[in-house]
């Protein structure tokens, strides 16, 4: 199982760095959404200080929908589609090796989004442990969970209008948590910041072992 | 020997219409069998229930032993299809494609490269991603992630369609040469005159039936098969039905 997530993570991440479907439009579409929220919220700085974290947060969360977008439509194809079932690779595996390469994309997205929101609204993060490991178990739950729901939409001709749908309201949480979590760690103290990783661990957990027991037989209903 | 394909009164859906209605077909270790019918007739159906990829929901249907009405998902690794559509990525060079296929089996990747190599593949063809090659070379492309992967049974449908004159000419040799090594070969075309001189036999599918069954190769008998276009008998599945 994990020798075929390595493979297919590989195959993913290779296709991505070819296409450059995240460089030229899934960052730029993460920093849109950064400056458009701070335009709505307004000049403030004490405002835009204080819905950083939530800005940073929906940012992310409408740029894994677009990343599971991408990871869903490279396999969208019969061909494709049929050579991967055929290929005698684990379900399981498959599913490990997609949240991979997607959570590997959501990491080096939120560094930019990170040093984005550092320079359009002047915040620093002083406890960094604790905005890294809310970041890596948002991560981990936003690409389970989305890879999880891509194949859920697979096999749709309207998979990519109802991929949000079915998606957005399951991420909540992680928006939720995320944003209080990197709350405290803007401040100087870490307050409640660290309870909220309590939601965020199962979350993750939770998509993990859904998405290997499940994606299976989801791709083969779709 | 036990037979590649053992299929008896082999019913499988697609949706709520019988793709398969009843399909009787035996497939020897080292046979070339061609399969032809009019569109809808249900070769791709066969075909792709050959390759656990259409659920057989009765009858019997065994493909390398293996029961595919109570497992269909186990015999995905042992067989290999070449479809409609290439199952390669666009972004992935000829090498790429050919040796991710390889590795997801566990094989060397010594047999992707030489694969490679057979299909003419080298050079500036190698190394370019598909998506920039010729539809036919694309195809052959994908002939090659199956030749690397040595499958048991082979599963060509329409294996011709974007071929040069030459591809053809090698395409036909590795389909000899995969029956001398003992593989099954189930191949679907609408170009009798291509395909009935590599087979052993000729079967005519129509209403997702075997309607007939004749020798082929040296002994071809081309008068007996429909020509490609000829529209589905009466109280047959027509074109509505996913061949």
């Amino acid at each position: 199982m994990w020798r075929d997530a390595v493979l297919v993570a590989g195959k993913d991440l290779r296709i991505e760095a070819r296409s450059r479907v995240a460089l030229w439009q899934v960052v730029p579409f993460a920093i849109l959404v950064l400056v458009l929220v701070a335009f709505a919220i307004g000049p403030n700085e004490s405002d835009l200080r204080h819905a950083a974290p939530g800005i940073f947060w929906i940012a992310v969360l409408f740029s894994t929908v677009l990343s599971i977008q991408r990871s869903v439509a490279v396999e969208s194809g019969e061909g494709t589609r049929d050579g991967l079932r055929l290929s005698g690779i684990d379900p399981a595996g498959i599913f490990l090796g997609k949240a991979a390469a997607v959570g590997f994309q959501l990491l080096v997205l939120q560094i930019v989004l990170w040093a984005g929101v550092t320079f359009l609204f002047d915040v620093r993060v002083h406890i960094i442990w604790l905005a890294v490991t809310a970041s890596l178990l948002a991560t981990v739950g936003l690409a389970c969970a989305g890879v999880l729901y891509g194949a859920l939409s697979a096999g749709l001709r309207v998979r990519d209008t109802l991929l949000p749908l079915l998606v957005l309201p399951v991420l909540a949480p992680v928006l939720l948590a995320g944003s209080k979590a990197w709350q405290a760690a803007l401040s100087t103290h870490a307050g409640t910041g660290a309870q909220w990783l309590r939601l965020l661990i199962p979350f993750a957990v939770i998509y993990l072992v859904i998405g290997v027991v499940l994606y299976g037989p989801l791709q083969e209903a779709a | 020997m036990a037979p590649v394909v053992h299929f008896r009164a082999a019913v499988a859906l697609a949706g709520r219409f019988p793709a398969l209605a009843g399909v009787d077909l035996s497939l020897h270790p080292g046979e070339v069998v061609v399969v032809v019918g009019a569109n809808g007739a249900g070769k791709t159906s066969l075909l792709r229930a050959c390759a656990g990829l259409l659920p057989v929901t009765s009858g019997t249907a065994e493909v390398l032993g293996i029961d595919l009405t109570t497992d269909h998902t186990t015999v995905r690794r042992h067989v290999g299809l070449l479809g409609h559509a290439a199952p390669i990525y666009d972004e992935l060079s000829a090498a790429e494609n050919v040796r991710f296929s390889v590795r997801a089996l566990g094989l060397p990747v010594a047999r992707a490269d030489e694969a490679l190599e057979r299909l003419g593949l080298v050079g500036r063809l190698r190394t370019t991603p598909t998506g920039r090659l010729s539809a036919g070379q694309r195809r052959r492309v994908a002939l090659a992630a199956l030749v690397a992967r040595r499958p048991a049974l082979w599963l060509l449908d329409e294996p011709h369609a974007g071929l040069d004159a030459p591809s053809r000419d090698l395409l036909g040799n590795l389909i000899a040469e995969a029956a001398t090594d003992g593989a099954g070969v189930l191949l679907s075309s609408h170009e009798p005159e291509l395909s009935v001189p590599l087979s052993d036999r000729v079967v005519v599918m129509g209403g997702g039936r075997i309607t007939s069954d004749s020798p082929g190769g040296r002994r071809p008998n081309l008068s007996a098969v429909p020509a490609a276009d000829s529209p589905p008998e009466p109280g047959t599945m027509g074109a509505w039905h996913v061949a």
